[in-house]
């Protein structure tokens, strides 16, 4: 009885975490390529929760939903990019954090006043109802869904940032902005990309996020986004594999203190063990060495 | 004289002016705290512990949590030697929801719940401690400590190469910016007489930087323009009510793209002083 709650447990916290890890990505990819802190990553990723929602609701498939979904929160985010990133680039990495800051309170206000501030729920119909049972262990299709997906992106992000001439683009972009604009690279191209990319997984996170709640409400963003920045932290920003590390521990680590310490613990477990991280191990559990992510932020 | 609901705009502009000031101090050196809510719930928690359940007068029990408070900027100032930047303002993300959880846990003072009982002040009580405060950190302004602060925030390295203590100068700005904002926590205690710890997230000490930002980054008047532009705008956008938080971000995007310094700056009153001498 014990270990089965337990391992239930840990499958729960395994897909809340694979939620975060979508959402870490897609702030380190700004993070880590660019040294700015996207705060309205957050609020993208709540609109691309309703954008998907409002889609399967109308009776369009799950998989189009998912890709409708990500494309929007990608086109949100290049507007960010072009409105609140670019002209700011050259001040401090303050300033651009703060414009993002500006554009989370527009986007989660045109969400409250667009499917109103109530909780919104999602009736799943056919496969994706089914529940597989392991004894008192059970796993829904949904959660299976969210695994997929999620492992499936961080391939794909891996395979582009490290395989591809776009990954190798990016990666000049972030080691020196002029040496690569001299070497044949457009920056600003290249920021467009960053910003998109994160967008799409920020997107794709919120679709499953409503797939596996089944409710969502335009506060997601805040209570979801921002732990996911812990992750990013505890992972390491400048590693991708980080955030896939770090993603079902905090996951698995706050479903076991709702389940074992209360559910009032869990932001108070999780904030907790960033603050440590940052002060033992500032560049993360996957990071490198201390220098260089002290020399991009 | 006042209505009772202009005087309660007039004291919620003097509790986000003393919000704006707390995250100004230790911006101007070059650190963004965007959990000052976590020390405004400091101040609020203890002061009305202090006052209902101790029976402390308020004044002695502003300044006793202003004084914890300072501590706990303490505690937060020593990581923030080893963090710069954004990952400075990610700590103190963490911290600030750490209080706010800290409370919702804590059943002495009513968990989520939230804890009553306070006497209401009156509201030249809030300006005075809002004057007070305004006036303390003007004056710090023009004295020798505030261009060391300057300095650490110009070039942290250059400083230190002169000589300068910089860790001390970045750890007092932690304990001052704490300090008053516990004033500011302690004073919205006891003028909405109810204080739960939702009031204390994310979103306040967003609101705290937005005012700042808003109003001018460069020097503490700055912090009278920004709290007044967020009390008074919504006054006149009664229509637009529903989008009053976009109002607000798209402004502060707006003010970033503009003008960067805020509505006030240095060269503002420069300007001033050179109109009057042509004249």
């Amino acid at each position: 009885m014990g270990v089965s709650i337990f391992i239930q447990q840990v499958l729960n916290g395994l897909t809340l975490g694979a939620v975060y890890t979508l959402i870490a990505l897609a702030f380190s990819l700004v993070m880590g390529i660019l040294g700015i802190l996207n705060l309205a990553i957050s609020e993208i990723f709540m609109i691309g929760a309703f954008v998907g929602f409002s889609l399967i609701t109308a009776g369009v498939p799950v998989w189009i939903a998912l890709i409708g979904a990500m494309i929007a929160a990608a086109l949100v985010s290049i507007v960010i990019a072009r409105i609140g990133y670019e002209p700011l680039r050259n001040a401090n990495h303050i300033t651009p954090m703060l414009s993002t800051l500006g554009f989370s309170m527009i986007l989660q206000n045109l969400a409250t006043n667009t499917w109103g501030s109530d909780p919104m729920q999602l009736t799943l119909e056919g496969w994706l109802e089914t529940r597989f049972s392991f004894g008192l262990v059970s796993l829904s299709v949904v959660q299976i869904v969210v695994f997929v997906v999620t492992v499936g992106l961080c391939v794909l992000t891996a395979l582009l940032i490290q395989r591809t001439d776009i990954g190798r683009a990016l990666r000049a972009v972030a080691e020196n902005r002029e040496i690569s604009r001299i070497l044949g690279v457009r920056p600003r191209r290249m920021i467009l990309v960053a910003f998109a990319l994160s967008g799409l997984l920020a997107g794709a996170a919120g679709v499953l996020v409503g797939l596996h709640y089944s409710v969502i409400t335009p506060y997601i963003g805040v209570e979801i986004g921002l732990k996911a920045i812990a992750v990013m932290i505890v992972g390491g920003a400048t590693n991708i594999w980080g955030a896939l590390l770090a993603g079902p521990l905090i996951g698995i680590l706050e479903v076991l203190t709702v389940a074992y310490g209360g559910a009032a613990m869990r932001d108070f477990v999780v904030y907790g063990f960033m603050i440590v991280i940052l002060l033992v191990r500032p560049q993360g559990l996957l990071g490198g060495s201390s220098k260089t992510s002290g020399g991009r932020v | 004289m006042l209505s009772s609901y202009q005087a309660g705009l007039v004291a919620d502009g003097s509790i986000l002016l003393l919000g704006a000031l707390s995250v100004y101090v230790i911006l101007s050196t070059g650190q963004l705290s965007l959990g000052n809510a976590g020390f405004m719930a400091i101040g609020a928690y203890l002061s009305s512990w202090l006052t209902v359940s101790v029976g402390m007068p308020l004044t002695l029990a502003i300044v006793i949590s202003a004084a914890v408070s300072a501590v706990f900027g303490l505690i937060i100032g020593f990581p923030a030697l080893r963090l710069k930047g954004l990952y400075l303002a990610m700590a103190t993300i963490g911290f600030g929801e750490i209080v706010r959880t800290f409370f919702l846990n804590f059943e002495p003072t009513g968990g989520a719940g939230g804890f009553s009982g306070m006497e209401h002040v009156p509201l030249w009580y809030i300006l005075g401690w809002t004057v007070f405060t305004l006036g303390c950190v003007m004056v710090t302004e023009r004295t020798r400590w505030w261009l060391e602060i300057r300095a650490v925030n110009d070039d942290e390295l250059a400083a230190g190469l002169v000589g300068m203590n910089t860790t001390v100068t970045k750890l007092m700005a932690f304990m001052t910016g704490a300090a008053i904002a516990a004033v500011a926590g302690a004073l919205f205690a006891h003028q909405t007489l109810y204080i739960e710890p939702a009031s204390f997230g994310f979103e306040r000490s967003t609101e705290f930087v937005l005012a700042m930002i808003l109003g001018g980054s460069s020097l503490a008047a700055g912090s009278i323009v920004g709290a007044a532009l967020l009390i008074l705008l919504p006054e006149l956008l009664r229509d637009f009510v529903d989008w009053r938080i976009a109002i607000f971000g798209a402004l502060l995007v707006a003010v970033l793209l503009v003008r960067r310094q805020g509505v006030l700056d240095r060269n503002l009153f420069g300007l001033a002083r050179l109109w009057r001498r042509v004249n």
